[in-house]
């Protein structure tokens, strides 16, 4: 059996805010398996963006064990983490949040450019991307040129760049009508199978729920594997 | 760094403002900077042409020519001094001077000298009555072959050749033997008049560097003091203080286009924040970002300083030559553009803190 794409273990985030500490994640233990899509829902300020962050090397865990892709980063500093970040994981944004004045093609190369500088094979894999994604015919098209469904397909593109072992998925349809929801939540859950990358998709809404294997819920920075 | 350059290229609009104010402060620095050469070529250039090591002035003249006198006596016991080898006398009058085919009242000015030993530039001294006029008279209608009435006296000079940058006191040289020199003085300078062999100035050269001639002059005679030829430039009236107070306002120019750029990114900076939480979250270090801004920085100030260059020159070749001291010249050029790239620089690195500051977990949750 292939190791977990994430496993945290008794993980907590506590904020210091003058006086008072706050607990955004409280003893969460959480295994996401090698090609596990899971849907992580729970109302605002439940802590799903505090989980996702830890989970994807931007924050650290004030206490306890995460380790993806068998890598343990819950020692690692600003440098080590931006490494992992490079390597490991991969973003979706929930208001997509390309570079705008870089166009399709070049939005997927800025992780290479950013991270590992491979050139050709790097440019091999997102013209795969964006045919694979349907943008073969949009790749020079800057982000104004192209519908909000493009968009997200492109931000997909750009996640799936440097071969991650899990994709955070951040609210990917709550700028988008239900149609085109689903469509995104069909393109994401084949993507991630086709790939057997592991993938964490943190939403509001319990309708895309079905798109994933499993539900996660979150409430007060306490996981109810419900 | 490709990032940066692509939105430089893709989103040109985005720096147009920044790069028109730079170009005017450009052009402005150059100008400024043009024309303080040009004053100090008018006032220096007799000086920086002297090819000797030192100049020698007597005791109380305070390094004017106009007041020094050297007596032969002083003049022997500097040539047999231990570390000189050529010692040449040299004078100068500051006249009018009447150019046939202008206007009766339309005078040039001149500087009349007398040398011995030729300035860079110049040949051996001419024939009694000659003189080789500095290229600036030329706007005053000056022409080869000519002959000139210096002074009040109309003492002739007729022009048997052309020398460059040999201006003096904002007057162009003209350069002749002694006794020429010394038959304008007494004809038009009664007040001035100078004995046979008496000189002004000397101008010496010895084998080792101006300071040790300098050293060697000063201990073979008590009544004359020397100068290297830099000190002599910076000690003719109104040099220094013209230089001083041109770079402060060279100086403050570039400090302006610091703050500007500044500024500018830090401004560019705040409204990229959400995009550089992104970048950071799939993996761009803090000194890639701040490297684009140093990068977009640097470039939107060479663009500028190119266009004011070539704004600059041109205007150089439209000024009418003499009407203004502008001298433009590819060194204050190239030393302007170094300025404003070290205060780009320096500009984009206010904004270091700001991007060190943006949180990568931004970019979840918005």
């Amino acid at each position: 059996m292939s190791q977990p794409a994430l496993q945290m273990s008794d993980v907590r985030k506590v904020y210091s805010m003058a006086d008072n500490e706050v607990v955004a994640l409280d003893h969460a233990t959480l295994t996401v398996g090698s090609d596990e899509i899971i849907a992580l829902v729970g109302p605002s300020g439940s802590g799903k963006t505090t989980l996702c962050s830890i989970a994807g090397g931007i924050l650290s865990a004030t206490e306890g064990s995460v380790v993806v892709g068998g890598e343990e980063i819950g020692d690692y500093g600003d440098k080590e983490l931006t490494t992992f970040r490079q390597n490991k994981v991969g973003f979706v944004f929930q208001s997509v949040n390309l570079v705008p004045f870089l166009n399709a093609r070049e939005n997927l190369l800025v992780v290479d450019e950013l991270g590992r500088r491979e050139g050709k094979p790097a440019r091999d894999r997102a013209d795969r991307l964006l045919d694979e994604l349907g943008l073969a015919d949009r790749a020079k098209n800057l982000p104004s040129q192209l519908s909000g469904g493009q968009k997200q397909r492109v931000a997909i593109g750009r996640a799936l760049m440097n071969e991650p072992e899990l994709v955070l998925f951040d609210e990917p349809t709550s700028a988008l009508d239900t149609e085109l929801g689903q469509q995104v939540m069909e393109l994401i859950r084949s993507e991630m199978k086709s790939r057997g990358t592991a993938a964490i998709v943190v939403t509001h809404d319990e309708r895309i729920t079905s798109y994933c294997d499993r539900t996660v819920h979150i409430t007060d920075g306490v996981l109810d594997a419900g | 760094m490709k990032l940066a350059l692509r939105e430089l290229v893709r989103k040109p609009g985005r720096f147009v403002t920044a790069t028109v104010i730079l170009t005017l402060i450009a052009v402005l620095l150059m100008f400024l900077g043009g024309l303080l050469d040009g004053l100090l070529r008018l006032s220096t250039g007799a000086i920086r042409a002297q090819s000797g090591d030192a100049i020698v002035y007597s005791e109380s003249s305070q390094s004017s020519f106009l007041r020094s006198r050297i007596e032969p006596a002083d003049r022997a016991a500097i040539e047999s001094a231990d570390g000189v080898d050529d010692v040449g006398g040299l004078g100068v009058v500051l006249l009018g001077a009447r150019v046939p085919g202008n206007g009766p009242r339309d005078l040039a000015n001149v500087a009349v000298w007398g040398y011995e030993l030729p300035p860079d530039g110049v040949p051996e001294p001419p024939a009694p009555g000659e003189a080789y006029a500095d290229e600036l008279l030329r706007a005053d209608g000056v022409e080869l072959g000519q002959e000139l009435l210096i002074g009040p006296a109309r003492t002739p000079i007729t022009v048997v050749g052309w020398v460059t940058d040999t201006a003096y006191n904002g007057s162009g040289g003209l350069w002749a033997d002694l006794d020429t020199w010394r038959q304008v003085l007494s004809e038009n300078r009664p007040d001035a008049v100078l004995a046979d062999g008496v000189v002004q100035a000397l101008v010496v050269s010895g084998p080792g560097d101006p300071a040790d001639v300098v050293a060697a002059v000063d201990a073979a005679n008590d009544g004359t003091y020397a100068l290297t030829v830099d000190d002599a430039i910076a000690a003719i009236p109104g040099v220094e203080e013209q230089s001083g107070t041109f770079n402060q306002i060279l100086g403050v120019t570039v400090v302006i286009a610091l703050v500007v750029i500044a500024l500018f990114f830090a401004l560019l900076t705040v409204e990229r924040t959400a995009l550089y939480g992104v970048l950071k979250a799939i993996g761009a270090r803090s000194r890639t970002i701040f490297g684009g801004l140093v990068v977009q920085a640097t470039a939107v100030t060479l663009v500028a300083s190119v266009i004011a260059g070539v704004l600059v020159v041109a205007l150089d070749l439209l000024i009418p030559p003499g009407s203004i001291p502008l001298y433009v010249s590819v060194g204050r050029i190239v030393l302007s553009v170094v300025l404003l790239l070290i205060a780009a620089v320096i500009g984009s690195a206010f904004s270091l803190r700001r991007v060190l500051r943006v949180d990568p977990a931004s970019a979840l949750g918005n």
